[in-house]
């Protein structure tokens, strides 16, 4: 593009250094949230650098549209739930990748007319970001309904998946050549069409449980296509901050991955080798052990070691904060209590800390899995409050599993077990739980909330 | 220097920074993390106002102006709904170091 003054090269250059500081930042929780400051800061003086030095056209409108995107952003990030946290997240990155691939598609319909002069190098880098970007775009947008359950958070698998998969795999080669070759809008057009299709395909046939790892994945797939942007553009912060959120992405998908036993193509392809047809995804009708919730408030108040097991369905209950009355009343009838927080408790890793933080529970009472799990054999009760999946014992006995060779907490080695459920259906995973058949589990149906605040006023009783 | 191969020196830098920054993260902090990050390719907004900026025909602007719109949600959105995570922990954190106090009973918020 137009040649850019020293100055503003050495500004874009002070906010490339900047994106660094934040996300070095954001890797410690000391300085986490002033790492994120730094990256709104050099975000900000980025965005606004162009209008002092370039003679841009329709200002007013592009100022609008900014205000707009803006609003739209504050709202809905000061709106939504913790517990709605991931969908959100998801949500931001889809949007970025489809302002990726408009970007893109925008060049080359600049291009085309003197195509002649522009090297291969910048229109394979074009026709990258048109595809990718679409891919994270549609992607996004599945596991966005995924997770607000919008559609079946099961893995959606039809015959035939693989080859269509492979012959949209194809085309979107082809079809890249094609721009680099002899560049027309049509083949731009029909590239995202195929992203689109990509993405779908790419995210649908991906478990509930393994999304998280998906958003991840996304997320560093959007950071490669701003860094070609930058490219293209001619611009050092596009290109250094794409590039860092693309590397990044990628180690940190491989690290959540690696936190959950899994790994990122098993994740992605398990369910094409059909491998997850485990669960039939509905209740099933074997015999449990029920009781009310006098019963359990006998088992709790007499008990002296109790671990508490959170997961995502108490926050869907918001049933927090009754949670801790609970445990405040149990400490003080003289248990040892805590809470055993699984590192994917909830619909991300870290995602239960930030749920209970907000409810006020004093964190040294929050247990990390490799810690507590020793002390399971010695606990009397083990309360599981709307968690399934991480206390499967499928995951060490049943090879095959979707969700075999994750880590779990040892929940069955407890003298008792209560788990509170809603309904007898599978966990986000879709696979039956045998801990909820076990001689030593009694089952607490209803809602989180209504079965704890009965809980409390009947331990309050004893 | 050929120009193509100091972006291609700037990239591959990019990289191992990206990876060597990020290499010590805890767990618990890989949710916001991966927010943080998210909001940070919102940058893309830069890109669009510089495409859009320039361009001449109006299917284009309109184009051009729905990627600004789409970038500013991801790069505002991005960052508040990260710092709302935040929040959360820095107020519960300081437990490891009980010296620093001012921070650590922050019940009244």
């Amino acid at each position: 593009m137009t040649t850019m003054p020293t100055w503003v090269q050495l500004v874009y250059l002070a906010c490339a250094v900047c994106f660094i500081l934040a996300l070095k930042g954001l890797s410690g929780p000391k300085t986490a949230r002033a790492g994120n400051l730094i990256g709104a800061g050099a975000a900000v003086v980025a965005v606004i650098v162009p209008f002092t030095y370039l003679d841009l056209d329709h200002v007013p409108l592009i100022v609008a549209a900014i205000a707009v995107g803006t609003v739209i952003g504050v709202v809905g990030a000061q709106r939504v739930q913790m517990t709605q946290m991931p969908q959100m997240v998801a949500l931001f990155n889809g949007v970025g990748g489809g302002a990726a691939a408009l970007v893109a598609l925008l060049e080359l319909d600049e291009m085309i007319p003197h195509a002649d002069d522009i090297s291969w190098f910048t229109l394979a880098a074009t026709a990258f970001t048109i595809l990718v970007g679409s891919v994270s775009f549609a992607g996004s947008i599945v596991t966005f309904a995924k997770l607000q359950e919008l559609m079946t958070s099961r893995p959606v698998v039809f015959p035939g998946l693989p080859v269509v998969f492979a012959l949209a795999g194809i085309a979107a080669v082809v079809l890249g050549v094609l721009t680099v070759t002899s560049p027309a809008m049509w083949i731009g057009i029909v590239l995202a069409l195929i992203g689109l299709a990509v993405g779908m395909l790419l995210v649908l046939p991906v478990g509930g449980a393994d999304v998280p790892i998906v958003i991840s994945l996304l997320n560093a797939f959007t950071g490669l296509t701003v860094a070609a942007s930058g490219y293209v553009l001619g611009n050092v912060v596009l290109l250094v901050a794409g590039t860092l959120v693309g590397a990044s992405g990628t180690f940190l998908t491989m690290l959540m991955a690696k936190a959950m036993g899994r790994s990122v193509s098993n994740i992605l392809f398990g369910a094409l080798k059909g491998g997850s047809t485990l669960g039939a995804g509905v209740a099933s009708d074997r015999p449990v052990k029920s009781a009310g919730p006098e019963d359990i408030a006998i088992l709790l108040g007499y008990a002296d070691r109790v671990i508490i097991i959170p997961g995502y369905g108490l926050a869907v209950a918001q049933a927090q904060h009754t949670l801790r009355e609970l445990v405040d009343v149990l400490i003080a009838r003289g248990a040892q209590v805590d809470y055993a927080i699984h590192p994917v408790a909830g619909r991300m890793p870290g995602h239960m800390n930030v749920l209970l933080a907000e409810a006020q529970v004093p964190y040294e009472q929050l247990i990390e899995m490799d810690e507590i799990n020793g002390e399971f054999k010695t606990t009397d009760v083990v309360l599981v409050v709307g968690a399934n999946d991480v206390v499967n014992p499928a995951a060490k006995t049943t090879p095959g599993a979707p969700i075999y060779g994750m880590p779990i907490l040892n929940a069955d080695e407890a003298k008792q077990v209560v788990f509170m459920k809603r309904s007898m259906r599978p966990g986000f995973a879709g696979i039956e739980n045998e801990l909820l058949f076990e001689p030593t589990t009694t089952l607490l149906f209803g809602d989180a909330k209504d079965s704890l605040s009965k809980l409390l006023s009947a331990v309050k009783a004893l | 220097m050929d120009e193509a191969v100091v972006w291609l020196t700037i990239f591959i830098l990019s990289v191992f920074v990206g990876i060597e920054v990020i290499a010590k993260v805890s767990s618990t902090l890989h949710t916001p993390l991966m927010s943080g990050a998210n909001a940070i390719h919102g940058i893309i907004l830069l890109g669009a106002v510089l495409v859009t900026g320039t361009t001449e025909s109006n299917v284009a602007l309109v184009v051009g102006l729905i990627a600004i719109v789409l970038a500013a949600v991801n790069m505002v959105g991005g960052f508040v709904v990260t710092d709302r995570m935040l929040q959360m922990f820095v107020r519960k954190r300081p437990k490891p170091a009980p010296a620093a106090g001012s921070s650590a009973d922050g019940k009244a918020s």
